[in-house]
């Protein structure tokens, strides 16, 4: 039996990103927040000091600020048809574990979704006519507006001190920023970064090509900044210890960086650690919540009994909860049915590497940081004409050097051996004049592709593990190819003696690292009858539970999303504040 | 300084567990301040030369005669066991990569789809022992009673090869043996040195990795200009060791 503790206002489940915000909000609205995390504390001083945090063999080839899978893994399967089987090690993507969450190994790029992409399946309706929109394809509108969104993409920005250059500024279109953002009411809190030589080559080759390059929006500071919340920040030193590792020098935002500091020193808020929920409780009704059961690291479990939970786990683990928990109606894939598990996604990765002469060509390569370079657009989501194609969507292409420790980064040419004296001489000869053009790609919820329980592997706590049941459909690939030949024509274009083009192709693997970018399951929406929360990332069926998230994401975007989990974030934090202690129930009327 | 609350511990959840994989792990309550405690960090232990903490003797021979052929001494470094990287495999068998204790090792284990990732319930330490000795009957049976380590390098090269091409009896799990012990070489090569590898740099210097200087911010801009100076590790670089 679990001990019952005192009644809290709020819990909220995960101290990452969205934990963070939301438990910022909410006691500054004066209500009392606990908030439960699976993972250990972790601060700058003392957990990511600089006297040992740049170590590419502990923090990116041994993931030692990611989930343990001992600990917590999932299921994977290509199609309903295979069984699932565990990532017994984590290679597809890296879920965070601990205060900050993912967003203390995160990169830092941090864009906005367009106008266009929040109502998706009316866009490309009103475009390219509803036919044209594939029957397996399950895009939908997320119920809500870029106009409704983009105050809380302001309020993420200058929380985190984004830098780079507004590319729409009130509607008018500024020279140097992406032409094809919606207008934002002001510009970003920070100047760009600068660049080293490979963006800045991508950069002048794609102008010459008719592109409209701009900076990556960057959580690495340009310079020294104090936020709204008074927290002051550093400035980016470039060191290429940045995606995967944690940031010594305060300059990469993240929950310990911009909120923690403030957060901490509140006398309404506590954190538990290593405190892993096991289920969300719901009364009798199925329409209220009394709080949550968790385990510490003893195994013992507490009851936290509370008026208000939000679940703020990592994406996956929000769906898991749910479905663990019993809120909402699981989704069948047979009969499309239910709600919960349906329209999982992911993000398509594709690059092209350029291998250059090194008489001429000296990149630096290990100079950078995860989101330090130059971007293009044209290729993105809709922003070209997708009429004769056979596809949608496409994706930011961004010259982004993060950085190039060599236990992971030491380029030879496709067919050199990989090891021997022709592999040492191959990788000295490229290791400082290679480059890669990436370009992250949208991912389009599809009726295969979905979230449920596993019916045989448990974790720790004998608990089910998730099931993820994806591949990647037939117009992801195609998208894929075309972007990719695009992309290669730029690094052509460069200069590189060789161009090694990479479109994704084939079926999902979970074996080489893609991006933490896994989206959908519990997703907003305009109906209940196709998504599980509402506008404000309230659960339709229970009006005290919030779940706030990647999980909301209907489908994903050609940009990495955490700007969108930040505004997410502070529109859920505001809907509580504003609406919902006003009048606690349902705030649409399904 | 701000006062410093210390990590008010959860009354029933004081001692420390070992939960399977988190050996740090305890449940704690943190409020009214930010938890910092001077030189509370973690920072890895310097592993040093010396003998053997996992392989037996016969096995360090053969690593250290494979991680040479992987890694060869020639104009532009000395070889794998020069470098430092059999002393680098043999301690990180001995710690959490060892026994895969950070991973997901409940069964059932099913063979799957090449897209599902690894689902051997073998862990490092079991597949060099197995792989050594497979290796060691393999090649006195066809090289007159000699273990790898005797062996020429042009044969020892060819014994690589057919390894890693599944060209050996047991071909999956001396192909899986194959590939752990490429990873491990290069990991041991790249690593910092603090982990007994890359010994005096010599591979950051051989491609131009400057290290953990932290701080390139004079030289971001200087494009397509070398950059000046050698490379430092997290124990900082031999020719300030006087200055300790």
């Amino acid at each position: 039996m679990p001990t019952k503790l005192r009644r809290t206002d709020v819990v909220v489940i995960g101290l990452g990103w969205s934990g963070a915000i939301l438990a910022n909000e909410l006691t500054d609205e004066g209500l009392d927040v606990v908030a439960l995390e699976r993972g250990p504390w972790r601060d700058t001083a003392r957990d990511l000091s600089i006297n040992f945090v740049p170590d590419e063999l502990r923090y990116n080839a041994r993931l030692d600020l990611v989930l343990r899978p001992a600990q917590q893994t999932f299921t994977v399967r290509n199609n309903a048809g295979q069984t699932a089987l565990p990532m017994r090690e984590f290679g597809s993507f890296h879920p965070g574990n601990g205060v900050g969450g993912a967003g203390v190994h995160w990169a830092g790029i941090t864009w906005r979704f367009p106008p266009s992409d929040f109502r998706l399946r009316s866009h490309l309706s009103e475009r390219y006519g509803a036919a044209a929109i594939p029957s397996d394809m399950t895009i939908q509108d997320w119920g809500t507006s870029y106009q409704e969104m983009e105050p809380f993409y302001d309020k993420f920005e200058y929380l985190a001190g984004v830098s780079g250059r507004a590319g729409n500024l009130q509607g008018t279109i500024q020279d140097g920023g992406n032409p094809f953002e919606g207008a934002r009411q002001r510009d970003y809190p920070n100047p760009p970064l600068k660049v080293t030589f490979g963006p800045k080559l991508f950069a002048d080759t794609a102008r010459s090509m008719g592109y409209r390059p701009f900076p990556i929006p960057s959580a690495l500071l340009s310079r020294p900044y104090i936020n709204p919340l008074g927290v002051a920040m550093g400035e980016c030193t470039f060191c290429g210890f940045c995606t995967n590792y944690g940031c010594a020098n305060y300059s990469k935002a993240s929950a310990q960086t911009t909120v923690l500091p403030v957060l901490m020193l509140k006398p309404n808020f506590k954190v538990r650690t290593e405190c892993e929920v096991l289920r969300i409780n719901v009364d009798k009704s199925g329409t209220s919540t009394t709080g949550v059961t968790y385990v510490d690291s003893s195994n013992r479990e507490w009851e936290q009994p509370a008026d208000l939970v939000i679940v703020c786990a990592f994406m996956l683990d929000n769906v898991r909860l749910l479905l663990l928990s019993g809120v909402g109606k699981p989704f069948d894939f047979r009969t499309g049915e239910g709600q919960v598990g349906r329209n999982f996604s992911y993000q398509t990765q594709n690059s092209a590497q350029g291998f250059f002469d090194n008489k001429r060509f000296n990149f630096n390569p290990f100079i950078g940081g995860g989101a330090t370079g130059m971007a293009i657009d044209e290729l993105n989501n809709d922003n070209f004409d997708h009429g004769l194609l056979g596809f949608f969507g496409g994706g930011s292409t961004r010259c982004a050097p993060i950085g190039a420790a060599p236990i992971l980064t030491r380029p030879i040419p496709p067919g050199t051996p990989r090891w021997g004296g022709t592999w040492k001489k191959a990788t000295v000869d490229s290791y400082l004049s290679t480059i890669s053009v990436g370009c992250e790609s949208s991912s389009y919820s599809d009726r295969n592709n979905f979230l449920d329980l596993d019916p045989t592997y448990k974790d720790r706590l004998g608990r089910p593990l998730m099931r993820i049941t994806f591949d990647f459909p037939e117009n992801d690939l195609k998208m894929s190819q075309y972007v990719t030949a695009k992309v290669a024509e730029i690094v052509r274009t460069m200069g590189a003696s060789q161009v090694v083009p990479s479109p994704r192709t084939g079926h999902w693997s979970v074996v080489p690292y893609q991006s933490t970018h896994t989206v959908g399951g519990a997703i907003m929406g305009a109906d209940p009858s196709n998504s599980v929360v509402n506008k404000y990332l309230q659960t339709w069926d229970v009006p005290n539970l919030f779940v706030v998230g990647a999980s909301a994401f209907p489908q994903n975007s050609g940009f990495n999303p955490t700007g969108t989990v930040g505004a997410l974030a502070f529109k859920a934090a505001d809907a509580i504040r504003n609406l919902y202690l006003k009048a606690p129930g349902p705030l649409v009327r399904a | 300084m701000p006062v410093i609350t210390r990590r008010q511990l959860l009354a029933s959840t004081a001692c420390v567990l070992a939960v399977e994989g988190l050996s740090r792990a305890v449940a704690r309550t943190y409020a009214g301040a930010l938890p910092w405690e001077p030189f509370d960090g973690s920072p890895p232990a310097m592993e040093r030369p010396g003998p053997s903490r996992f392989f037996t003797h016969d096995e360090a021979r053969a690593i250290e005669a494979i991680v040479d052929r992987l890694i060869p001494r020639d104009e532009l470094s000395v070889g794998g066991k020069d470098a430092g990287c059999a002393d680098f495999i043999d301690r990180q068998l001995r710690g959490p990569f060892g026994d895969s204790r950070q991973l997901y090792m409940r069964p059932p284990f099913a063979k799957g789809a090449i897209e599902q990732g690894p689902q051997s319930p073998v862990v490092p330490t079991q597949r060099y022992r197995a792989g050594l000795a497979a290796l060691d009957a393999y090649c006195k049976r066809n090289f007159s009673g000699q273990g790898f380590a005797s062996l020429a390098p042009a044969e020892q090269d060819d014994v690589l090869r057919r390894l890693e091409a599944g060209r050996v009896p047991d071909a999956e799990e001396q192909q899986a043996f194959f590939e752990l012990v490429l990873q491990n070489t290069m990991e041991g090569f790249f690593a910092d040195p603090i982990y007994g590898g890359n010994r005096d740099m010599v591979a950051w210097k051989m491609i131009g990795f400057p290290g953990v200087r932290y701080d390139f911010r004079d030289h971001v801009e200087k494009h397509n200009v070398k950059y000046p100076l050698p490379p430092v590790g997290l124990m900082g670089r031999a020719d300030w060791a006087t200055l300790r």
